[in-house]
């Protein structure tokens, strides 16, 4: 059927490079509109453009230039990239060694906490400072929480925005700027918000995992998927309590208050990046201990192997509640500092696109490897406030999340353990795809067969 | 107290008045979502998997046949045989669209993780990236705000059920959906592709021991599926426009269907989609419109505690 010639492989490998480039061309070229369907498609292909600023050529001529490069790439890396690899590993094994030492790891994590420290002044520029909070510290945060269950249990969680939500509208409610009464009839101070936001996202978590969570992981996915769309509703409609789809834009800023110290927030970025860096660093702490506890074993215990894991006596579903449950108070917490730092929130900023931002986050840097997702989140971020703040010719801020898919299928194809894999779960993957062993759920259906 | 039995009164009076209206909107919306369904449960049968990007099959046929009647209608509504070579080729441009839609994804986001055996949670994020990348593209490439499709007929009413009117919306759609139940059934009940399909469903790896080509049923299976789903993109998008996000509801409702007929069972399928899309169409007496999206989650999360097997029950492999 298909012409012998073709089916060698670096021909077809230059195929694939080819249509992999059209659609790195098109992604990145002008948007069409339904007026003009595919002003987007020949704008892509067929417009003028610098080449790498060098040269004006047409985009055509980069298209091809740019997979042949990409093509001679891949053939070198497929005849050279073994020996590459593994020449690599023997250099890196020392430096290796070294890292893994607990000395060394606290040291970098110390040297790593004062340079987040000294950020707001090293990058001294309004808008980097703001976006230190708003794109980058609260995106950790949610990065972190997710990542415990996600990471450390193994369970897609695809409404984990809910619970950012359930935070951000607490602490309307605490403050007195939403419709419905705050609690004890007097608004109070964002900080009380905490307490509140945590019991709420947890009595959340519990409430939305006991029932789903006995559910194979597919379901679980979706179900978490309409507990999302069904809080935004929620939002969206109940005028009387969330105030609608027009939100709110009285919360306060917060004030420290205790005996003789007080301190007000206020429009400054830089005050919430400390108060979001303090609670990323109290659950990161929180959640590394957690993982080498009793509980987090369990967690990966039933990552592996739900079956097993009971039958060493392991309950699943506690285990599995708990981490919903924990996972959820870091986007509490995150939820409440947003509202606080912008001191406005609309319904329409919780939406599923927000759960699966945050899942990229996770997956880049390596499920279930806290300094990865760290790392994942923090480059993400970045490059998200870059193209916002200075977006290139062509590019609008939906586009990013093309960019987020097309990385979601690529990490799962070539990396699926992340950037930085935590070493367990680079094991547990390798185990699992070299195994023959059947298992309940695999999909036994290799080219071999 | 008395005032909710008020309530219920008022509101069962309104239910009764308006039934058969409701009624018919919800068969045709019920019908769309068992075809929508019907793709869910065809690659669940063959992959034990839930195809999160079938909301893009979806969307992709509603764009091909928003297309089509761009091209073919003009000033005024056509009407007879224009109207229906119109909508022929809107279905098969729809079709097309939907089943080549699925082929990409299978090829990209699936077959590399089935060659290296990849874990569940992999093969559900790449499908939620691949969803995410083609809804986004087309956001992109057609525009983020919704359109509607010229209207390639005149959407009188053709007869009455007890009264309420049977628009010629809801007829083209009980004719194609009931024309490609009818090919479907018989596609997997009679024919050796079909047998393929069902042992692979059934067991892959003996079915790949007597000679069935997995990666080919796979393929065909997602083709199948992909045309059923484009086909219900294009007779949704008939009457509510074509929209880059406009997979997203329809196609959770109709995994709901699906799982509610029994997911992995045509039939089910079929029946869930309609089962569905009448209770929905009836709770609109009971609820305001922008709650009607929580009724089916609802009914999702119920079916999945109460009978997680569905109605029919999951079957895996057996006829139909």
């Amino acid at each position: 059927m298909i012409p012998t010639f073709l089916q060698r492989a670096p021909i077809r490998r230059l195929l694939i490079v080819l249509g992999i480039v059209a659609v790195v061309e098109l992604i990145t070229g002008p948007p069409g509109s339904n007026q003009y369907p595919t002003s987007g498609f020949t704008g892509s292909y067929a417009e003028a453009a610098s080449f790498f600023g060098l040269f004006r050529t047409q985009r055509w001529v980069e298209f091809v230039a740019l997979a042949l490069v990409a093509w001679g790439i891949v053939e070198f890396w497929t005849r050279f990239g073994a020996t590459i690899r593994s020449r690599g590993s023997v250099a890196l094994a020392g430096p290796r060694q070294v890292s893994e030492k607990r000395p060394v790891r606290v040291g970098f994590a110390l040297a790593l906490l004062v340079l987040g420290i000294l950020l707001p002044h090293i990058v001294n520029n309004a808008f980097w400072q703001s976006a230190l909070v708003t794109y980058v510290a609260i995106y950790v945060l949610l990065a972190i929480g997710l990542n415990v269950v996600v990471g450390f249990a193994g369970l897609l969680d695809l409404g984990y925005v809910a619970f950012y939500a359930i935070g951000a509208y607490t602490t309307a409610w605490v403050t007195g700027a939403l419709p419905t009464p705050p609690p004890f009839g007097h608004p109070l101070d964002a900080f009380w918000a905490i307490p509140f936001a945590v019991v709420f996202v947890v009595i959340a978590g519990v409430l939305l995992g006991a029932p789903t969570l006995r559910l194979r992981g597919d379901y679980l996915a979706i179900v978490t998927l309409g507990f999302g769309e069904i809080i935004t509703i929620f939002a969206n409609n109940l005028y009387g309590i969330t105030g609608g789809s027009t939100g709110t834009k009285q919360i306060p800023h917060p004030v420290f208050h205790v005996g003789p110290i007080k301190y007000t927030w206020g429009l400054a970025p830089v005050p919430y990046y400390y108060l979001a860096l303090g609670s990323v660093v109290l659950f990161l702490v929180v959640f590394s201990l957690l993982q080498r506890s009793r509980v987090g074993r369990a967690w990966t215990a039933i990552r592996e192997d739900e079956v097993a894991a009971e039958s060493l006596g392991i309950n699943p579903l506690k285990f599995k509640v708990m981490a919903f449950a924990v996972g959820a108070a870091s986007a509490g917490f995150a939820g409440v500092i947003t509202a606080s730092a912008d001191n406005f929130l609309f319904p329409s900023s919780f939406t599923l696109v927000f759960s699966i931002n945050i899942l990229v986050l996770v997956i880049l840097g390596g499920m279930g490897s806290i300094s990865g997702v760290v790392v994942g989140a923090i480059i993400i971020q970045v490059i998200q406030a870059y193209l916002n703040h200075t977006p290139p010719a062509g590019y609008q801020q939906p586009d990013l999340y093309i960019y987020v898919g097309a990385l979601l299928i690529t990490m799962m194809i070539f990396r699926p353990a992340g950037l930085i894999p935590s070493r367990q779960r680079r094991r547990e993957i390798t185990l699992y795809e070299t195994s023959h062993e059947g298992h309940p759920d695999e999909v036994l259906l290799g080219d071999d067969v | 107290m008395g005032s909710f039995g008020h309530y219920l009164a008022t509101h069962f009076d309104t239910l009764k008045a308006e039934f058969w209206f409701l009624f018919v909107g919800g068969v045709a919306n019920g019908l769309l979502y068992a075809m929508v369904a019907v793709g869910y449960t065809l690659v669940y049968g063959v992959l034990r998997l839930i195809n999160f990007a079938h909301s893009e099959i979806f969307m992709s046929g509603g764009f091909a046949g928003y297309f089509v009647l761009r091209a073919m209608v003009g000033s005024t509504v056509p009407a007879g045989f224009m109207s229906v070579l119109i909508i022929v080729l809107g279905i098969a441009a729809a079709g097309t669209a939907g089943a080549a839609a699925a082929t990409l994804v299978e090829r990209v986001a699936y077959r590399p993780l089935r060659r290296r055996r990849a874990p569940q949670l992999a093969y559900l994020i790449s499908a939620i990236g691949a969803s995410y990348f083609l809804f986004n593209l087309a956001g992109k490439e057609f525009g983020h705000l919704s359109v509607g499709d010229p209207q390639p007929y005149i959407n009188h009413t053709v007869f009455t059920i007890f009264g309420a009117p049977v628009l010629m919306y809801d007829l083209i759609i009980l004719i194609v959906s009931v024309v490609m139940f009818l090919a479907l059934d018989w596609l997997v009940g009679r024919t050796r592709l079909g047998r393929g399909i069902r042992s692979v469903a059934q067991d892959a790896e003996t079915a790949s021991l007597m000679g069935v080509n997995i990666d080919r049923t796979i393929a065909i299976t997602f083709i199948v599926g992909g045309a059923l789903g484009g086909v219900a993109g294009f007779l949704y998008g008939l009457n509510i426009g074509v929209v880059y996000n406009m997979g997203f509801v329809p196609a959770l409702k109709a995994f709901t269907a699906a799982v509610l007929g029994g997911i992995g069972n045509l039939r089910g399928a079929v029946l869930g989609g309609l089962l569905l899309g009448i209770v929905e169409n009836l709770c609109v007496v009971f609820v305001q419109a922008a709650y009607i999206d929580v009724v089916a989650f609802g009914i999702l999360v119920l079916v999945l505690l109460v009978r997680p097997t569905g109605i029919l029950g999951e079957r895996l492999g057996r006829t139909a």
